[in-house]
């Protein structure tokens, strides 16, 4: 057991922001690398833009790519942040403290980074508002309700909106901790996005039953949203996407690379804004924990979906099977997935001496990332590259360098606005900080002493 | 009342301020002449505070009612506008409508709540944190505000004072 330091609520005040008011070396330099590749990103686009679609390796009959498969990363990557949130908020796990807050807005941030992929993706993105804006109902033609790429929007700004909320909620005894330590200009900008907030009983108790609330809301909604991502491949008719099992499937991928990029932001966090008081080794032990189960999920899920193509013994579902396992370059993508993201961390992670290893635990949630990158791609090209009995539409999709520089930018993207939230407000919760402290009472066992969480038995507390 | 007053002792520690509490209500205060202020959540009942009922999930259902119904409006009315027989099936695709209504009930649920928090929690207040106000309170202090008429702040100043107030904080006539 690590040793759980006492902090006090000045203590806590200094170490958690410090980014917000001042800038240091170590938070500047983290800047760098993102911005880099964001600047690389919006170089492509502008090409793209400029060039046309032409400049992508997308042509019959591949026209999803790099984009969509990014878009579905990302999609999926937003998942485990309100999973995992909502999950530690429901059972009241006490080790939730200081992952809530970034899970749930790296959910936010994913979610933006994945819809400017169809908006690039369309060439002409200033077209998507004359689409949009005003929409057509004068000749009394509405969106189809019957088609997945109407309820894809809606479920993820669905999604979208509820992560913002949930967010933005949780946030405002933290504004108020700002306004009161600062002065001037920030202390007025805090004070309104505070609301007035004073933190009396009342207001404290709901925002204990809004965490609860809100999480058994937003995780129905997390379950349909990769669900209807899934179905925008599996409502189609295309051979080896149109199978029942691809919801729970995304789903369980999505959670795997979403707890693993969870894993990657703890680790990033407690390097680079210094919180080791805060998100100890026993939260990586347990999220390392958690994964162990979760990978094994999506390895069953990943075999069932081979076992559905089998069972039909369909022509065109077994080639498409047969490409993603014999062909190249899809042979090499399947091995380096299935031991990214399954056969080189889950045996190391059975081993808690290594789940107490940041730095492993960081670099295995990178592998596992990959492989989950990998993962969406294995599912999408090989699928649509299917030859049909046109013989002049036969291709091969090869990504080009403008794609490959906005799937590295859409990551640079979410760590530039992880950085920039950071500089806005503590990524880990003061408030929630400091209600652990207040709840925590060390209990002596003999010669040991273990610390306890006092929690409040009486139902009419809770609710 | 619109003639009655704040004022607020500010204390170090828990146990000081609940010291204050029994003061009051020892002075004759009741339990809603009184109100805590805290930087983090204490249990419940810490300083002898009793918080009153809300009505959250009201909210929660609320909201989920006009979602379903603005949803199933929607799709439907949208379906029967443009009545186009797809393949045999009937106008109305209940099952794609359902995904609908489904997203939209737990998407209003979401902003009916949210909207319910804020306003349980007697939020936005026009005057910000104030009128009386410390902002050591987020410093780990804890302020026992009270409101009352004007002739009883010097009775509730002096109880304030006898638990250990480190200040007391009045608000301005």
């Amino acid at each position: 057991m690590q040793d759980r330091p006492t902090l006090t609520p000045t203590q806590i005040n200094d170490e958690l922001l410090w980014p917000v008011f001042s800038f240091r070396k170590r938070h500047a330099v983290a800047f760098i690398p993102p911005m880099i590749l964001l600047m690389g990103g919006v170089a492509a686009v502008t090409i793209l833009i400029y060039q046309g679609l032409w400049v992508t390796g997308l042509q019959r009959p591949a026209f999803w790519g790099f984009f969509i498969v990014n878009f579905v990363f990302w999609i999926g990557v937003s998942h485990a942040g309100t999973m995992i949130s909502a999950i530690l908020r429901l059972t009241q796990a006490e080790w939730k403290r200081p992952i809530t807050r970034a899970a749930e807005v790296m959910t936010i941030f994913s979610l933006v980074t994945s819809l400017l992929h169809p908006v690039i993706h369309a060439g002409r993105p200033w077209r998507i508002i004359y689409w949009l804006i005003p929409y057509d109902f004068s000749r009394g033609i509405w969106p189809d309700v019957r088609s997945p790429l109407v309820w894809d929007p809606i479920a993820i700004t669905t999604y979208l909106t509820g992560s913002i909320l949930f967010v933005f909620t949780a946030l405002i005894p933290d504004f108020a901790l700002i306004r009161d330590q600062s002065t001037g200009l920030r202390k007025k900008i805090y004070g309104r996005l505070a609301l007035g907030w004073r933190g009396t009983p009342r207001q404290w108790k709901l925002q204990g039953i809004f965490g609860l609330l809100m999480s058994a809301l937003i995780l129905p909604v997390f379950v349909s949203v990769h669900s209807i991502v899934s179905w925008d491949f599996a409502v189609s008719v295309v051979p080896a996407w149109h199978v029942t099992v691809y919801a729970p499937y995304f789903v369980i991928g999505a959670v795997h690379s979403g707890v693993s990029m969870v894993l990657t932001l703890m680790a990033l966090m407690r390097w680079i804004f210094k919180l080791e008081n805060y998100i100890w080794e026993d939260h990586f032990d347990a999220v390392g924990r958690l994964l162990i189960v979760i990978a094994t999920l999506w390895l069953f899920f990943f075999f069932l979906d081979f076992a559905y193509s089998f069972y039909t013994r369909e022509e065109q579902e077994l080639a498409v099977m047969e490409r993603r396992l014999f062909e190249w370059p899809f042979n090499a993508i399947t091995v380096i997935m299935v031991f990214t993201s399954y056969v080189i961390p889950i045996p190391l992670w059975l081993s808690r001496r290594v789940r107490r290893n940041i730095p492993l635990m960081f670099w295995t949630s990178i592998l596992v990332n990959i492989g989950m990158w990998l993962e969406r791609y294995f599912l999408i090209i090989p699928a649509i590259e299917r030859k049909n009995e046109l013989t002049f539409l036969w291709s091969n999709y090869v990504p080009s360098l403008i794609e490959s520089l906005v799937v590295l930018a859409s990551f640079g993207m979410v760590g530039f606005l992880l950085l920039l939230f950071a500089k806005v407000v503590p990524l880990v919760p003061a408030w929630e900080a400091k209600e652990g402290v207040i709840f925590r009472e060390d209990v002596q066992f003999g010669e040991v002493t273990l610390p306890g969480i006092i929690k409040e038995t009486e139902e009419e507390n809770v609710w | 009342m619109a003639d009655n007053k704040d004022i607020m002792g500010v204390f170090a520690d828990t146990d000081t301020a609940a010291e204050g509490a029994r003061q009051l209500k020892s002075a004759g205060f009741v339990q809603d002449d009184y109100d805590v202020l805290t930087g983090n959540p204490y249990p419940e009942g810490a300083f002898g505070e009793h918080v009153k009922p809300n009505r959250l999930f009201v909210f929660a259902l609320a909201g989920g009612f006009v979602g379903f119904a603005i949803a199933f409006l929607f799709t439907a009315a949208t379906q029967t506008a443009f009545p186009l027989v797809t393949g045999g099936k009937p106008i109305l695709a209940i099952p794609a409508m359902m995904i609908i209504m489904y997203e939209m009930t737990l998407l209003f649920a979401m902003i009916f709540t949210v909207t319910g928090v804020i306003f349980e929690s007697r939020l936005p207040r026009p005057s910000g944190a104030g009128p009386v106000y410390d902002t050591r309170i987020t410093l780990g202090y804890i302020g026992l505000i009270v409101t009352t008429s004007e002739d009883r702040l010097e009775k509730a100043e002096e109880a304030l004072k006898a638990a250990g107030a480190e200040d007391i904080v009045r608000e301005s006539s």
